[in-house]
Formats: C-alpha cells, structure tokens, sequence
C-alpha cells in the first residue's frame, strides 16, 4: 500500500474530472461500457462521432506515452476463463446500462439509487468471485 | 466543440485510470480479495472520483452544456430485474479477470493478448446484450 493511495487519489480525481468535462462541456454521462457498447450496437445516433473521439484518446494515450503493462492473470493463463469473463463484462454492463464509470462515479455522485445498488451488487460479485477463484486455484 | 471535449475527457479518463492502478488487473483483483491481500487502493478511487462528480452535479441545474444542446442522462429511478442480473453478471467478469469496460479499452495499447481477447469477448457480449435484454423483458412481463 505504502504512498499507492496518493497515487490513487490523483488518479482518481482525473477520471472524476474527465466525467465532469463531459457533464458540463457535452452535457452527457461518462460511462466506458455505454460509449462503447453504443457504438458496438449502433444506438449512438448523433453521439456517434464524440464517442468515438473519446474512445481514440483512451486508446491512444497510453500509446503514444508508452505506458500500461500487459494484463496480468495471474496463475490462471486460460483462454477460455478470459474469454467468458469478457462476455460476463460484456453483457452484464449493457443489460445493467453501466459500470464502474457509469453507475459507480455518475450514478453515485448524484446519489442515484439504482447506481448506488448496481455498484454494491457488482463490488460483492467481484469479492465472491476471486474468493471463489482463491479457493480453486490457491494463489492468483 | 463537443468532439475536442471528447478527445480531451478520453485522455484525461485514461491517465486517471493509469495513476490510480485501474488499468492494472492485478490490483484490481487485490482490491476484490477482501478475504485474502486486501488492497484498498481502488476504494479511494471509487470514492475519491464521486467528490468532483457531485459538485458538477450541483452545477447542473439551469446551465446548458458548453458545447449546446441539451443535458441527456438516465431518470430511471426503480429498480428493475435488468440491472440486478447485468450488474451480477458484470460483477463476476470483473472478478475473474479484473478489468471493466475502461481499462478493458484501454488495455488495447498494451494489454498484451489477453487484454485483446479479453477485448473481443467483451464486443461479442456487447453484441448479445440487446437479445437479452429482450429475453429478460419477456420473462418480466410474464412473471
């Protein structure tokens, strides 16, 4: 943990920051899964071109500052596992209409209780599940 | 105008992801294994990210967005069986991998193999979603 949580609270005040841009400039809700899901199912009409200029930056930076390491499984290098867990994500944020930007930083800011109970549910899923996966394969 | 926003709330979204460790999986995990290494980093993100929200959101009323049109957000406010099972469903992916939909994104410069794979399942979900969502709807009305 050490000084992780300063860097925790920078970043975080940049990704609240990024969600105001949008609240205030384009008078949207930030939210990674319906930006891009939108684009996936063609339901974005006229937010169309904005989304995907958001979805180039996040894209890019990190390309172009080289930074970002490689997603790391753990002990669990399966395909498979990857893949479900990705269709999990996939239509679990669409059918629920957000995620962790979405529902968790927009929807509890503005004390929505759907986004309050949808952040609760997938936070507790999250902690069921990898203690599921610690009891299977021991260490992650 | 409303484009450069986007360009610029990507870039500014994708360094806080980077600084606060969202992008990293394994510190996401870390942050769900209360029961085990809990690491509570991700919890003064989550809470941390809602301080600069919830003033914006005060500003909101009576104030048009900076680049027109009109303010568009959700006013749903029950409950419904849609969110409960999306959020389950999302909540199990995020666990056994550690990525949402962001860094999922993100991860696409740099994420490696599983990162893209990861990617790819995630537009294949997208992509069933709306079936359903109708399936869900169904068995709504019927209930």
């Amino acid at each position: 943990m050490s000084i992780d949580w300063i860097y925790g609270l920078v970043g975080v005040l940049l990704i609240g920051f990024a969600s105001v841009v949008v609240l205030l400039g384009n008078g949207r809700i930030i939210g990674a899964s319906g930006i891009i899901g939108g684009l996936v199912d063609q339901t974005s009409g006229s937010a169309t071109p904005e989304r995907a200029a958001f979805l180039f930056a996040l894209v890019l930076v990190p390309a172009l500052l080289q930074i970002g390491s490689p997603v790391d499984t753990g002990t669990i290098q399966s395909p498979l596992l990857i893949i479900c867990a990705g269709i999990f994500v996939g239509i679990g944020t669409r059918i629920a209409n957000g995620c962790t930007s979405g529902t968790g930083v927009c929807g509890i800011s503005r004390f929505s209780f759907r986004g309050i109970i949808a952040t609760v549910i997938y936070i507790v899923i999250g902690v069921l599940t990898v203690f599921a996966l610690r009891l299977i394969v021991g260490e992650l | 105008m409303c484009i450069l926003l986007a360009l610029l709330s990507g870039g500014i979204f994708d360094a806080g992801l980077h600084i606060s460790g969202m992008t990293d999986s394994g510190k996401v995990q870390g942050f769900l294994d209360l029961f085990g290494a809990w690491d509570p980093t991700l919890a003064f993100v989550m809470g941390g990210a809602i301080v600069p929200m919830a003033i914006a959101w005060r500003m909101v009323p009576g104030r048009s967005p900076l680049a027109g049109g009109t303010l568009a957000f959700p006013q749903e406010h029950r409950l419904d069986n849609k969110l409960i099972l999306g959020s389950l469903l999302f909540g199990i992916g995020w666990g056994l991998i550690g990525l949402c939909p962001g860094p999922a994104i993100a991860s696409l410069s740099f994420g490696g193999w599983t990162g893209e794979v990861f990617f790819i399942a995630m537009l294949v979900g997208m992509l069933i979603a709306p079936f359903m969502v109708q399936r869900v709807d169904e068995m709504y009305a019927r209930a």
